[in-house]
């Protein structure tokens, strides 16, 4: 399969405006399911407001939030895929930067030490691109996430030592939700990264935040800590927007990667209740969009 | 919890009338301010020609159109979404927007901290809790971009919108020391060794 490029930057475009438009359904599901268990009426109220406001951004096909985020593409390319791989992150960047500025959209990204904005939603490695590569012979997936920045500064890596073990990734996934509080635009999806070298262990948090809900850990024992962390991350009454109630987190997602003898890294990333994500599929067939 | 329709600017004593977990509406004029905007305020000695006594702020950079001045749109910007950013990066410029500009209520979400309770309590203000992240209904609130000033910083310009029906917002910390970030917080606390046990943490 022959990938067209031009089709890349239309769809590249696209999808950052869906993505900030429409909420996957899993994330409406989610908001469903805290609306029954809530019982503060704080909380209650705060819920239905932000339920709303997925009716509101839908009716005048708006903006969720004004958030732009960070834009990140995570591409997954097939075995039978052939693409001049240089030429589709140029595809990818001008995608970005057409969406930002024919929308138009906020352009929320800055040099980090002059600040100055580019309102291309671009700059120096970003977007963020990551490509990895799948069995799925004539298929190129692209997935888009806007990475709001509430959440995205309640980002935190711990190289624990191995004598501290799993507890010590307990405690300090209960002590990040808790110094977050508000400030990460809850109901959160906690992603934690467990293991790998620093670097693969802050991505692998960004990976778990970032996953559909309902969606589990494919190692068995990430999958265990999720469940026992899920259950109980409510029972600390941050509530919705810090101020009290059950809706602290939809979830709490883990992944994991094998790690040196000598440590025990653990990253929690935050995921805010705006989880926005879109996705294009391109086959033989042409692009599919979805989430 | 009383339910109050203001319209802005206010006075010291409206402020002071409000407690925690009251709720305002706010009318007519509204102030969005945000980092950069605060950074060159207070840090680089830059200067705002817009009266801000008595007056709203709220934490934000909005997504806006450039589409010429016209009647319609004076200050030449069309809305297209404007919402709230998280307000703790800007705790230490609620005193300054209060002490030199005479600033009432700043609007924002996931709340402030020790240094503008202390504010709001010696100057007369208050924090509105805004639902973050619900910036397509809120943009509902927002009849008109009417003038906009510090724009080299777009988006994080000084912007004067005009309101209509703004809320309802939550009184989240009050001039008489309320915070109801500081009660979930230290709540929230209390129940961290509990859960931690239940997830079978040996302390």
């Amino acid at each position: 399969m022959k990938v067209d490029l031009k089709q890349v930057e239309e769809a590249c475009k696209e999808l950052y405006v869906r993505a900030l438009k429409m909420l996957p359904p899993d994330i409406k599901q989610g908001f469903q399911r805290l609306d029954r268990a809530e019982t503060n009426a704080t909380g209650k109220a705060i819920l239905g407001t932000m339920i709303r406001n997925i009716t509101v951004a839908e009716e005048n096909t708006n903006l969720l939030c004004q958030d732009t985020g960070i834009p990140i593409y995570n591409v997954v390319i097939g075995a039978n895929v052939a693409v001049d791989g240089h030429a589709l992150k140029q595809a990818i960047v001008s995608g970005c930067t057409r969406a930002t500025k024919e929308h138009p959209l906020r352009s929320s990204v800055v040099h980090p030490t002059t600040r100055k904005n580019e309102h291309t939603s671009g700059g120096r490695h970003v977007p963020v691109i990551n490509i990895d590569f799948s069995a799925d012979a004539e298929q190129l997936s692209i997935e888009m996430i806007p990475k709001g920045s509430g959440s995205e500064n309640n980002s935190w890596l711990k190289m624990a030592i191995p004598a501290d073990g799993v507890d010590a990734i307990k405690t300090f996934v209960i002590d990040c939700v808790l110094e977050a509080g508000g400030k990460s635009c809850p109901p959160v999806i906690v992603g934690v990264g467990v293991g790998g070298t620093a670097d693969l262990c802050v991505h692998l948090s960004k990976v778990a935040a970032t996953r559909p809900l309902g969606s589990q850990c494919a190692d068995p024992e990430g999958a265990r800590l999720e469940s026992e962390l899920s259950k109980v991350v409510n029972q600390l009454g941050v509530g919705a927007q810090g101020l009290g109630g059950d809706s602290t987190a939809f979830a709490v997602h883990v992944e994991t990667a094998a790690t040196h003898i000598t440590m025990n890294p653990v990253a929690v990333n935050m995921q805010c209740h705006s989880a926005r994500r879109a996705r294009a599929t391109f086959t033989p067939q042409g692009v599919e969009y979805g989430y | 919890m009383t339910h109050y329709e203001l319209h802005m600017p206010v006075s010291e004593a409206q402020v002071r009338q409000l407690r925690i977990n009251d709720t305002v509406t706010l009318h007519d004029t509204l102030y969005g301010i945000r980092d950069a905007t605060q950074i060159h305020m207070f840090d680089h000695g830059r200067t705002t020609r817009f009266d801000l006594k008595g007056h709203a702020v709220i934490h934000t950079a909005p997504n806006v159109k450039w589409v010429g001045e016209t009647k319609e749109h004076p200050s030449g910007y069309a809305p297209i979404c404007i919402g709230t950013t998280t307000s703790a990066r800007m705790e230490r410029f609620t005193r300054p927007l209060m002490e030199q500009y005479g600033v009432r209520i700043i609007i924002g979400k996931g709340g402030l901290f020790a240094a503008s309770a202390k504010a709001f309590s010696d100057l007369g203000g208050v924090y509105l809790a805004i639902i973050g992240g619900t910036a397509a209904l809120e943009t509902t609130w927002i009849e008109q971009i009417e003038e906009v000033d510090l724009d080299d910083l777009n988006p994080e310009s000084l912007w004067k919108f005009r309101i209509r029906g703004f809320g309802p917002l939550l009184v989240a910390m009050d001039s008489h020391g309320g915070s109801l970030y500081t009660a979930v917080n230290a709540a929230a606390k209390d129940k961290r060794a509990g859960v931690l046990a239940a997830l079978g943490v040996k302390s």
